[in-house]
């Protein structure tokens, strides 16, 4: 902060602390930003390999700079807002979408200092603001005054409402064993050696955790919000050049989020896999990349893997399977928990 | 004028606007919107008030869950403008009864007389350490417990209740059965017969 207060020496104490938040959240949203568009080419290029071709290798050394092609593509781009379509709520719906995908970012812990806002609360918040997402979607839907987008806005609606009360009874169960809302001190709780994390007593949670991430991000094998082959491109397909570049902004700052919270949550976050040389010769925040560059393989493996599920498989997943698995876990880590010695297996 | 009051003034503003354009307006699609706004302003009012659980909470009970089914049914549904603005001058002096005796009620509970700052004291700030989830969780099931669980029950009910009521069996609606359709093997829908290729005569 040093420099920072040299330079801000003379301005009042409450515009300090803004400026310093301002560099923070600058510091998080443009290697974000780097990500997602670099995510998109590792992406191709995986899937690529994955189906025996080679993917974009065009644009720049081995197709480095094909990102940044399409990213310049996409804001020369013109904007057409469809006639008869809502005006505001077309332009509105991009910006909803890829806020909250921005706002959770600002609890995540990337190592045991570095996190924006360390709040007693950040499960809880990370949730609540997730679940605002689908209001880009949804808005998106109807202001386009398209049968295929509204199609699309009301898959996703029905999708998202299904897969959050899943994903919120796996963090339950998070919250049980590591007996914290905090991002961070859940991160701590696992400290000591991979055969703390929270995935090995945990793991049908994770699992469920993972899959209702994929559901939530409308990933593969879950996007019939999108499902070219059956509504076009639903709900963003009368969106053109930047406006259509934020929804897919979003979708991939989500699942980095996702990722990274998988991490927080049941990977152990920034910590290594064993407390000793080799391992601890990589910084915290090395490890913390490492293991969401490994969720986020799974993303893209997924996709290059499955179909796409039918609409009414996708609703028996989540509220006859997911939701039920989910139930019975948390029941019998509390059973365990309370009445047996046992509850070690759960929590330390 | 602290930082916080300018917080406060902000969203306090916010929040009085998008509740009256939930009534004003007419599309029902953009009044469910105002109406998110209007609970997004509330929870940064009592987050501001240090109040994190319940903001939270708000934001994900009723923005991400309750307001996004209400959405999806306001959608679907075509409403006849014409036919809802039909009976406003006939209803206006009955509703406007309602709305006076609404108002006056707020007006005996919350007002001056029992809610200024002389009979609640503002409440001490809270150090950044304090839990506000836990000591609300502690509350809800030590002291508050019976309330509490009778309040689940209730809840539960009131759930059963409702799909009990949608549920019909519709005979003519098809139903899949998953199971069926894992355990279906290509011998029971495909016969392969084989037949000797026709000689030329």
């Amino acid at each position: 902060m040093g420099v920072v207060s040299t330079v801000l020496g003379g301005f009042p104490a409450w515009s300090q602390i803004l400026a310093w938040d301002l560099i923070k959240i600058g510091a998080i949203v443009v290697p974000l930003m780097l990500s997602v568009a670099y995510l998109t080419f590792i992406e191709r290029k995986v899937i690529g390999y994955m189906q025996v071709r080679v993917g974009p290798n065009r644009v720049g050394p081995r197709g480095w700079l094909q990102p940044i092609a399409d990213g310049l593509k996409l804001l020369l781009k013109e904007i057409v807002v469809p006639t008869g379509s809502n005006k505001i709520l077309f332009v509105l719906a991009p910006v909803l979408a890829i806020m909250p995908a921005l706002v959770a970012w600002s609890v995540v812990p990337f190592t045991s200092h570095w996190v924006l806002a360390n709040i007693n609360a950040g499960l809880l918040f990370v949730l609540a603001v997730t679940s605002m997402g689908v209001y880009g979607v949804v808005v998106a839907g109807w202001a386009s005054n398209s049968k295929y987008a509204f199609l699309g806005s009301l898959r996703s609606a029905a999708q998202i409402v299904a897969y959050e009360i899943a994903m919120g009874f796996a963090l339950v169960g998070v919250l049980m064993a590591a007996g914290t809302l905090n991002l961070r001190r859940i991160a701590l709780e696992q400290a000591g050696g991979f055969w703390h994390w929270l995935v090995w007593p945990l793991f049908p949670l994770f699992l469920v955790y993972f899959i209702s991430g994929v559901a939530e991000t409308n990933r593969l094998p879950f996007d019939v919000a999108e499902g070219e082959s059956e509504i076009v491109a639903g709900f963003h397909v009368e969106y053109s050049g930047m406006t259509f570049a934020l929804f897919f902004l979003a979708e991939y700052a989500n699942m980095i989020l996702l990722s990274a919270l998988t991490t927080v949550l049941f990977l152990g976050g920034w910590l290594p896999p064993l407390d000793v040389a080799p391992f601890t010769w990589l910084p915290p925040l090395a490890w913390f990349l490492v293991k969401v560059s490994a969720v986020l393989f799974l993303y893209l493996w997924l996709r290059a893997t499955f179909p796409r599920y039918r609409y009414d498989q996708i609703m028996r997943l989540g509220w006859k399977v997911l939701i039920p698995v989910t139930l019975v876990w948390i029941s019998v880590m509390g059973v365990v928990m309370t009445f047996t010695p046992w509850g070690f297996l759960f929590s330390r | 004028m602290t930082f916080e009051s300018l917080v406060f003034d902000f969203f306090a503003a916010v929040l009085l606007w998008s509740a009256a354009m939930v009534v004003v307006i007419r599309n029902p699609v953009k009044a469910a919107l105002f109406l998110v706004l209007a609970f997004v302003s509330a929870a940064s009012i009592w987050m501001l008030a240090e109040a994190e659980f319940l903001a939270i909470v708000l934001v994900l009970v009723y923005v991400g869950a309750v307001m996004v089914l209400f959405l999806f049914v306001v959608m679907m549904i075509d409403v006849n403008l014409a036919a809802l603005k039909q009976g406003f001058r006939a209803y206006l002096p009955l509703g406007g009864v309602v709305a006076l005796l609404m108002v006056v009620e707020i007006a005996l509970v919350v007002g001056p007389a029992r809610f200024g700052l002389h009979k609640v004291p503002a409440p001490a700030p809270l150090p950044s350490h304090y839990d506000n989830t836990r000591a609300l969780g502690t509350l809800l099931y030590t002291t508050y417990v019976y309330p509490f669980e009778i309040a689940a029950a209730l809840l539960l009910v009131a759930i059963v209740a409702a799909i009990a009521l949608t549920m019909r069996r519709r005979p003519e609606t098809k139903y899949q059965d998953p199971s069926r359709q894992v355990n279906v093997r290509a011998q029971d829908r495909v016969r392969l017969v084989k037949m000797p290729a026709e000689r030329r005569g």
